[in-house]
């Protein structure tokens, strides 16, 4: 491959081409980011197959220059993620970093790669500090601000009439800020928030109480194998016939293999669903489930986008990075085919875009994917760009 | 019928759950005086064993046969290939070992089955749910886990208690020096009790897959718990594995069901929630440090151990 791209480089010279021109040869290094070892690679795994189905689908190349990426396991620990980054933005000089999944990571890597001055650019996590005070003019976010996937499920219950809500979340930060993003839109009664320890197993104890406060409503925040295990015990109590389900990151495309048929019905809020009716879509959920045979979920697709953006900022630059100013307005301008459709980036980096509740449905081949129900908000930005100081 | 009945119900589940696993550690830990880490990546490989053959037979009891037979051959294997070697050495030897054992299968298991979780249907006949009195329904297969836990429990408590094997068994707690001078195979026996020990977890998980997520690193959780159980109970005792499970299944859930209720007579509801949640998880092991304290030996110290 380095024989090839020198060789290329001398080809070019010799043509008496450009200097310039031979340098837009020069492979684009792109950093990615992603948790890809422990309980939550499902998730890293379809962020990394994600935007490496991009640039395949790319051609390989962006804006003329091959892509070279540098994958790294963040392993879910901040530290590690840390000294991963700082070696890859020293050693390889990456333009661009795509990643994390988790916000914890996020927290610790956004310094290091925004200092260098590289663009980080995350497919899934967008925590409210980088929305608010804290935002910076190389970050960009494709997924949505941490919120408000919740504030959807809340709307959506507000909405609907219910009066009475039971809440559940792990005892974390990011579930007591679900249940508050839940809380911003819902007015009515709160049964009872219940905050259960991080990786609890058995949820029996947890669903007998709710079978006897007779609630309206049930708003679920459990990702991961705590979702599957919760999903599978509040069907087998016989409580999905009566009580509503709403969730968010519980029943998704990372779920659904193990949590299949008791799932069903059940509601999530998200930005996209497999089954979004654009040409676009439908074509990379036809790709991604022909190279990894699983269905892709919000995950891949906000990773995809991720490379379509950079490629978009690319093609505006003629390839050239040394530019920041032109890189960074010309990824503003989110000038690319979205997966979602709507796209376009609020003054802080963050989405403004629609959301929906979807919800788990069993398709003819038998495979599970959520569907798009009902949009709930249009062109949403989130609250916290008020205080960002970026234009 | 209560919620109070209901959670009790919960807590015997729990706490028969962890028996399973437990039983086999403490004979593993009490007889061969082995500490076993890896005794909760073999309840994990239950799992595993059980979702794949369920998958192929799509019939829950042939699976289920098929994977205790696996999970038999697996821990022969493993026995074989690698514990041999360290029942002599050191317990920081054993411990380091079987820690590298629960970081190599972890990762095997990704590798093979993939990161996402897996599902296990419940078996067709065990669908539904009973009513119990004011709406509330509790789920026929967890009285199926709740059965098959007493069942196993009746048939330990027969074979150690009535046969020649138990006998060998309950003497090995006791003293592996004086049997094996008495001209038993310890060797033999240990290997006996491994084996069944592999499966006893392995039976755990498999009846845990319905219920439970299938996932890499399932076992990790199980094993602290276990290990807990065996301290209170008593190393090396049945009897008390037993006992210390029913009493960790039970104070678990009635503390995570009731605790935020009663700390709310002492102070507001968002300090009572907020105490609540941490007390609740600490609950087990204050009683495991009670029990420490008042009895070193656990509730039911196998007999003949200092």
């Amino acid at each position: 491959m380095k024989k090839l791209v020198t060789s290329t480089i001398l080809g070019a010279g010799l043509l008496g081409l450009s200097l310039s021109a031979a340098s837009a040869q020069e492979p684009l290094k792109i950093g990615l980011v992603s948790v890809l070892s422990g309980p939550q690679a499902a998730l890293g795994q379809q962020v990394r197959d994600g935007f490496q189905l991009a640039i395949k689908d790319l051609g390989g190349k962006i804006a003329g220059r091959p892509v070279e990426i540098v994958v790294i396991d963040d392993e879910l620990k901040p530290d590690v993620a840390v000294s991963k980054v700082r070696g890859m933005l020293e050693k390889d000089k990456v333009d661009f970093v795509v990643g994390p999944v988790f916000s914890n990571i996020l927290q610790a890597i956004h310094k290091p790669v925004t200092e260098a001055g590289s663009f980080l650019i995350s497919p899934n996590a967008g925590t409210s500090n980088f929305a608010g005070k804290g935002c910076h003019e190389n970050f960009f976010v494709t997924s949505y601000q941490n919120d408000q996937p919740h504030e959807v499920l809340g709307k959506f219950a507000q909405d609907k009439g219910y009066k009475r809500a039971y809440l559940i979340a792990p005892n974390y930060q990011a579930g007591k800020d679900s249940l508050a993003g839940f809380k911003r839109h819902f007015k009515g009664e709160i049964v009872d928030e219940v905050y259960t320890p991080l990786g609890t197993l058995d949820y029996a104890s947890e669903l007998a109480k709710i079978a006897s406060a007779k609630p309206d409503v049930l708003f679920v925040f459990l990702p991961g194998g705590m979702g599957v295990n919760f999903v599978k015990q509040f069907r087998q109590a016989g409580l999905a016939d009566s009580l509503p389900f709403l969730s968010a990151f519980t029943v998704d495309e990372s779920t659904l293999p193990a949590q299949q048929d008791a799932a069903i019905g059940f509601r999530s809020g998200m930005s996209w669903a497999p089954n979004m009716d654009n040409p676009q879509s439908k074509a990379f959920v036809k790709n991604y489930e022909a190279n990894f045979n699983i269905v892709p979920g919000s995950y891949a697709m906000q990773a995809y986008d991720a490379g379509l953006l950079i490629n978009s900022a690319l093609v505006a630059t003629k390839g050239k990075t040394d530019d920041k100013a032109a890189v960074r307005a010309a990824l503003k301008k989110a000038d690319f085919a979205s997966l979602r459709g709507k796209f376009k980036f609020n003054t802080n980096g963050y989405p403004i875009q629609d959301y929906y509740v979807v919800k788990v449905a069993k398709r003819t081949d038998g495979k599970f994917q959520t569907e798009i129900e009902e949009k709930i908000f249009s062109d949403y930005g989130d609250t916290y760009a008020a205080e960002c100081g970026l234009k | 019928m209560s919620l109070l009945a209901i959670q009790v119900l919960n807590g015997l589940q729990l706490g028969l759950l962890m028996f399973l696993v437990a039983a086999g550690l403490t004979l593993v830990f009490g007889v061969m005086d082995f500490i076993n880490l890896a005794h909760g990546v073999q309840y994990m490989m239950g799992a595993y064993l059980a979702a794949t053959f369920i998958g192929w037979t799509g019939h829950f009891v042939i699976g289920l046969g098929m994977a205790l037979i696996g999970i038999m051959v697996f821990g022969l294997l493993l026995e074989r290939v690698m514990f041999r070697h360290l029942y002599a050495r050191s317990h920081l030897d054993q411990v380091l070992a079987t820690f590298g054992l629960i970081l190599f299968l972890n990762q095997g298991v990704k590798m093979v089955w993939g990161a996402a979780p897996l599902g296990v249907p419940v078996p067709e006949w065990f669908q539904g749910s009973v009513l119990l009195g004011d709406g509330i329904l509790y789920p026929v297969y967890r009285f199926v886990i709740i059965g098959s836990g007493l069942l196993m429990a009746l048939v330990l408590w027969l074979v150690v208690e009535k046969t020649r094997l138990g006998m060998l068994v309950r003497a090995g707690a006791s003293n592996a020096t004086m049997l094996s001078a008495l001209g038993v195979d310890v060797r033999k026996l240990f290997m006996v009790i491994f084996a069944f020990g592999t499966m006893l977890a392995g039976f755990a998980g498999a009846m845990a897959a319905p219920i439970l997520s299938v996932e890499p690193g399932m076992g990790d959780q199980v094993l602290i718990l276990a290990f807990v159980v065996i301290v209170i109970g008593g190393i090396g005792s049945i009897r008390g594995a037993f006992a210390g499970a029913l009493l960790v299944g039970l104070i678990d859930t009635l503390a995570r069901s009731y605790s935020v209720d009663f700390m709310r007579l002492f102070v507001g509801p968002a300090a009572a929630r907020g105490i609540a949640n941490g007390l609740s998880s600490m609950f087990i092991y204050l009683l495991m440090a009670l029990v420490l304290f008042l009895r070193p030996d656990g509730l039911f110290p196998s007999r003949g151990r200092t």
